[in-house]
Order: structure tokens, then sequence, then C-alpha cells
């Protein structure tokens, strides 16, 4: 009991030191609130949401010689008014569009055809033909699926004033899309979450091995072994120290989060920070590993680089591990960063409680311990060459 | 008490097929400045890192503060203060929060702690430095805060693994100064290792010579200077303005005379035995009408003792990790102090 409060006592001096070095080294504390803020803002402006959409240049090619193609150009244009969706231009025909797309002019075209007006006269349905710019496949989904609306929308109007009908005549189906909670969630909202629990990550992945190795690079672990403090009390210290950086970290970004990006957090923020802790304790023992068996500040650094990224992007932070072939689905399902995302944004997204999301947490769990086994006597023993 | 501080017994260290520390069995006494001697590589640092539990041994065994520095290292750290070639000590931090860092890691009271530092920031005239970080000091500060951290637990055993290495003359002879005085006023047990003969010689009680992990020889530095003159034997340097061949072929031919090389136009180097000697060349010179503007009695140094003992110069040897080019010439002094 004595001795695990002395191991306790040391760990607590040898984490506050690190703290006090990191607070010492202005570089490091600017990085540390800047990281948090560069992700942030690269996730949520990077990807398009139909509500970004303003002003996006697409011209229309009225190729209908009769009057219902200039209705509806006309009606368009009313639209556009109303949302600003569009910056509308004309253009002849398909390979003008074509060659204002190649020239980065244009966005997206839209050609009336030539028999539209006759098409409607006798009957039938005019063909509308929507073009967009497939260098950009995030922006040309959008604008297909807005553009697509804005033109049934168009339609239904069509059909009403065409034909005297009632809207519920024409479109007799109600459907009303929505999630477990109100709203709809943004890409931020989707993000944050994923964010958040690979920013920790990556702070204690990167400032675990940093810490152990620059030290023993330095010469300084030797002052710490040679003291009679217990070696569980340097990997605790400085482990703490890096949770504590790695939390500050998250809740950094938790914070722009709300207060930056609106994003809205419907689960416990207790349950929020309960994960966060699980996610950086889950990756402790990888952290451990890993110092104990290179030598060189370098090789641990290169090492944790080389793990880190594939794990950013097979973790579904950025992208839904659905999409992935079945194979990275199985390799996405041995990560621990997959759990912790996962957890964190039913938690945050759609409110989710401690039941609904226990086998994330025990994955975590289990995955920190059994790493941490393995990890901490490689340590001890590398300690001592 | 036991007079003895570090006993080693048979001490083997082994790198793969490299024998760093080759059956090291020595004794330091209480209150002695030991000396290691010997080139960069011979292992002097790793005989060290065993001694002070950072490195366990291949073979053999050693007690220190009379613990075993296997099974009871915990013991043996608390007895003991380590002063490495690297500066164990954070630049972020002030001196003062280094001490204390270290001073809590040995459970020292606070109060007492607060003390200590004080009174070792005096000893070595840094007070004004206190609350200075680290980082902004120079070499020669940096080495005495950070042989004072090594004294915070007031250790019976302090290691000083090339104290000096770096540093300008003027520091290193202010710390050879202060590890010269804590060993008289504490009575702490020193163990030194450099490859400067010349530290060696100012400092130590004892000195081991080390080569290629073997103690190849361990005495006072006089009784190792006398291993390779012999008691009655003298050398002395002349410079003779108007050196003639007569005047040494005169020296030459006196029975005393043993060997004499000249050096350039004026200066001579004899080697002479017995207790006429001096006289005899003297004379002999003085008869040719030789003027004498100079005269120096040259004792053999210890890097003529290492050149004695292991038939070869001091130079760096191939270590473990450093792969270090043999380098001949004046150059190589230098090179060896840079790594």
């Amino acid at each position: 009991m004595v001795n695990i409060k002395r191991t306790l006592r040391h760990s607590m001096w040898i984490c506050g030191k690190d703290l006090l070095e990191l607070t010492r080294n202005r570089l490091a504390l600017v990085l540390l609130v800047l990281m948090p803020i560069f992700m942030m803002a690269m996730v949520g402006f990077i990807f398009p949401s139909s509500t970004s959409i303003k002003n996006t240049p697409v011209a229309v090619a009225n190729l209908d010689k009769g009057i219902y193609g200039n209705m509806f150009v006309l009606s368009l244009e009313q639209v556009n008014n109303q949302t600003g969706i569009m910056d509308l231009r004309n253009a002849t025909d398909f390979d003008d569009i074509k060659m204002q797309i190649q020239e980065g002019t244009l966005s997206a075209g839209i050609i009336i055809s030539e028999n539209f007006s006759s098409d409607l006269m006798a009957g039938k349905q005019g063909n509308i033909t929507i073009i967009t710019d497939q260098t950009n496949p995030q922006l040309s989904l959008t604008l297909q699926s807005v553009l697509s609306e804005v033109i049934k929308q168009l339609g239904v109007l069509y059909s009403i004033n065409a034909f005297n009908l009632t809207y519920s005549q024409v479109v007799p189906y109600n459907t009303q899309t929505g999630g477990i909670i109100p709203g709809n969630p943004n890409y931020f909202q989707f993000m944050a979450p994923g964010i958040m629990s690979m920013v920790v990550m990556m702070a204690l992945m990167t400032g675990l091995p940093h810490a152990i190795s620059y030290e023993k690079d330095k010469g300084t672990l030797d002052g710490m072994l040679v003291s009679p403090v217990d070696r569980m009390s340097i990997i605790l210290g400085k482990t703490l120290a890096q949770i504590v950086r790695g939390m500050l970290q998250g809740v950094i970004i938790l914070l722009l989060a709300i207060l930056l990006f609106g994003v809205h957090i419907y689960g416990s923020i207790w349950l929020v920070f309960f994960i966060l802790f699980l996610d950086v304790f889950s990756f402790v023992g990888l952290g451990i590993l890993i110092t104990s068996f290179t030598s060189k500040e370098e090789n641990a650094t290169m090492i944790m680089m080389t793990l880190m990224f594939p794990m950013m992007f097979m973790s579904g932070v950025f992208f839904p591990i659905q999409q992935m072939p079945l194979a990275m689905q199985y390799i996405a399902k041995a990560l621990p960063l997959t759990y912790a995302t996962t957890a964190m944004r039913k938690v945050m997204v759609i409110g989710a409680d401690i039941p609904a999301i226990w086998n994330e947490l025990l994955f975590l769990i289990i995955f920190g311990i059994v790493l941490l086994i393995v990890a901490i006597p490689l340590f001890k023993r590398g300690m001592r060459r | 008490m036991d007079a003895i501080a570090i006993k080693t017994v048979g001490l083997t260290k082994k790198f793969k097929d490299l024998m760093a520390v080759d059956h090291v069995s020595i004794e330091v006494k209480k209150g002695e400045i030991f000396g290691l001697l010997g080139p960069n590589g011979a292992g002097k640092t790793t005989l060290i890192r065993i001694l002070c539990t950072l490195a366990q041994p291949t073979e053999g065994s050693a007690t220190v503060a009379g613990y075993d520095i296997v099974k009871e290292e915990g013991k043996v750290r608390e007895h003991i203060g380590l002063v490495s070639e690297k500066m164990i000590m954070y630049d972020q931090l002030t001196a003062k929060e280094n001490l204390k860092l270290f001073g809590r890691l040995y459970d020292i009271p606070k109060n007492q702690l607060e003390n200590r530092i004080y009174d070792l920031l005096k000893v070595v005239n840094m007070e004004k430095w206190a609350d200075k970080q680290v980082g902004t000091f120079s070499t020669g500060m940096k080495q005495r805060i950070n042989v004072i951290r090594a004294l915070i637990n007031q250790p019976d055993i302090l290691y000083l693994d090339e104290p000096t290495l770096g540093l300008d003359p003027q520091s290193s002879s202010e710390i050879r100064e202060f590890i010269r005085k804590i060993n008289l006023e504490n009575k702490t047990t020193m163990i030194l290792t450099t490859h400067m003969m010349v530290e060696a010689d100012l400092l130590c009680n004892r000195i081991g010579i080390i080569d290629y992990g073997k103690i190849v020889a361990l005495d006072t530095s006089s009784n190792l200077k006398r291993m390779v003159s012999g008691t009655d034997t003298t050398v002395v340097e002349l410079e003779i303005p108007n050196l003639t061949i007569e005047i040494t072929s005169h020296i030459k031919s006196l029975t005393s005379v043993q060997n004499l090389t000249q050096s350039d136009d004026t200066h001579i180097k004899v080697q002479a035995k017995g207790d006429e000697a001096f006289d005899d060349i003297i004379d002999t010179i003085r008869k040719d009408h030789g003027k004498i503007t100079f005269i120096k009695n040259l004792e053999p140094s210890l890097e003529d003792v290492f050149l004695h003992i292991t038939g070869h110069e001091v130079r760096d040897q191939p270590g473990n990790k450093v792969k270090i080019p043999m380098q001949h010439g004046p150059r190589r002094m230098v090179e060896s102090r840079i790594r």
C-alpha cells in the first residue's frame, strides 16, 4: 500500500514535470490549440453540403423552340432568385457547356431538349439533362440532387397550373425524412466525434514515444532510472501527462465544434469525456510497446506515423466503414479507433446511452488492458540493457 | 564499518560478440577518488552503467555500498549519484525546478530539500541563477548544476563519467576543484572516468587503466609512473644554443646514459641511470663549453604509462555503438573530445 502510494506520488511529479515542460514550450502550446482548429476547419469546409452551395456557376442551354422551354427557364430564374443556389448563365449547346466545364468556369449545365415543348403538348415527358463536372464528384453529387429537386418541383408546379390540379393530386404521397433526433445533422456533426477521437489518439501516439525516446536520447531518463523510483512511476507519469495533453486537445475540439461549428451533443457530455478517456487508454499500451522497441526518437516517430495513417482512414473517421470493401471492413473492426469513433458518434449525434455503446466500450477497455499487459514488461526490460 | 565502497568480482558485459567489460575485479575504498582511465570505447561508461544499475552484467557480480547491484538495485540506487556524459537536466525547467524534481524522486522531505538545494547552489555560486531556465546557461554553468543534481540525495558514492568533457579549461578546473572539495568535506567515494591523463593525475587517489574492457593496471598515479621508469632513472630535457656533435657524442659515451634523442638543432632529451647521472651530464656539457639555457626534469606522464602497459597509445577503440575509425596524429584528441 505504501509502495503504491509512493509510486503514484512519484508518477505525479514526473507527470507534473512533463506538463511544466510543455507549458514552457510556446510553440508546442500554440500547436496544441492550432492543430484541432486546422483539423476542424479542414474537414468542415472541404466537404460541400447542400446548404453550403451558393452562387454555383450553372449554364442553361435552351434548345427548345416552343414556349415551355422559356417558361421553364423563367421559373428556374425565379426559384434561383429566392435561393441563390446558382449563378445562372446561358449556353448554346452541350459542346459549349462541355468546353466551359473543361475550362473550369462552370460547375454544371442544364440542357432543355429540342422537343421539350412539343413533347409536353403531346402529353409526353419533356427531357431535361443535368451535366456536372466529374472532376469534383462530391460537388457533382450535391448539385445533381439539388438541381433534380428544383426541376422536380418546377414540374409539379407545371402540372398544377396546366391541368388545374391540387398539390396532393400531383404528389399524393408525403414523405418526411428524419433520424431519431430532431433536425438534420450537418457534416460537422458527423465529423466532430471522429476528429475528436482521432486527435486524441494522435496526441498520445506521437506524444508518448516522443516523451520517452526523447529523454532516452538526451540521457535525462538515466537520471530517473538511477534514482530509487519504481519503473512503473516513470511510465505512469509520462502516460498521465500525455493523457492530460490528449484530453485537453479533445476538449478544445469539442468547444470549437460547439461554439464555432454549431455541433450539438445529444448524449451526456460526461459520457463523451469517458469515451475520450477510454480512447486514450486503449492507445497507451501501443505507445509504450513501440517505445520499448525503439531506442531512437526518430524510429519511434516513424513507426507511429506508419501505424497512424491507415488507422486514421480505416476507422470511419472520414468515411463510413460500410463504404469500404469487405476485407478492409474486417481490418477496421480490429482497430480501437473504429470503436471510439462509433461510440462517440452514437453519443454525440443520436444521444446513445451506455447500454447502447456497451460493446464499443468493452472493446476499448480490453484492447487497452491486453496491450498494457504485453507492453509494460517489455518496457521494463528495455530500460535495462 | 566496511572500508570497501565498491567491490566487483569478474564483472563482464557482452554486447553480441563485443566484450565491453571483460572480467573486471576491483575494490574501491571508501572516501577515495578512483579513476578509470582509458580511451573512448574502452568500456569505462559500460562499467559505470553496470555499477549504477542502469545495465545488467552478463557475468560476475558486484556490490555497491554493501548491496548487490542486481538483487538489491533499489538499495544501491539510494546510495549513489550519477554525473553521466550527457547532462541530466531539463532545459525548459529552472535550476531550482530541476533540483527539486530529482530531490522529490528520492523522497527528501520538503523543507530539508529546500535547504539542501539552497546550500548546493551556494557551493557552486549559482544562487543568483536558481530561477532561470537551464537552457539559457553556458555549458560550464550547466555542468555545475548537473553535478549538484547528482549530490541532491547526499550519495555515499558518486559516479562521474567524463565530468569535464566539452568544457573550457577554466570551467574544467572549477569542476575539478568542486569535486575535490566534495570528496574532502563529505567523504564521498567517487569513481571518475576520463580519457584525459591530466585529469586522472590531478584528481584520483588510485587509477585503474582500462583497455578493451580489461583493467590492465591499477595503482596510485606515482606508482604507475614508477612502473615505466624504474626508481633511479632520470629523463632531462636540455636546451643548448651552441649544441655540437662533440657534446652529444660525449654525453652518449657516459656510462650512466641510456638513451639520447635530439629533437632539433638545440634540444636534446637524455635518459640516464644512477644518482650521479645528472651531475655527469652537466659536467660534460660545461667541459665542451656548451651553454645551458633551459633544463627540465621530465617525469614520465600517464600517457607514457598507458603506452608502456598497453603497447599502444591512448586512442579511441571501436565501441559497441560508435565505430570510430582509428586515427593518428594531432587531430585525435580533439575528435575524441567532441564525441
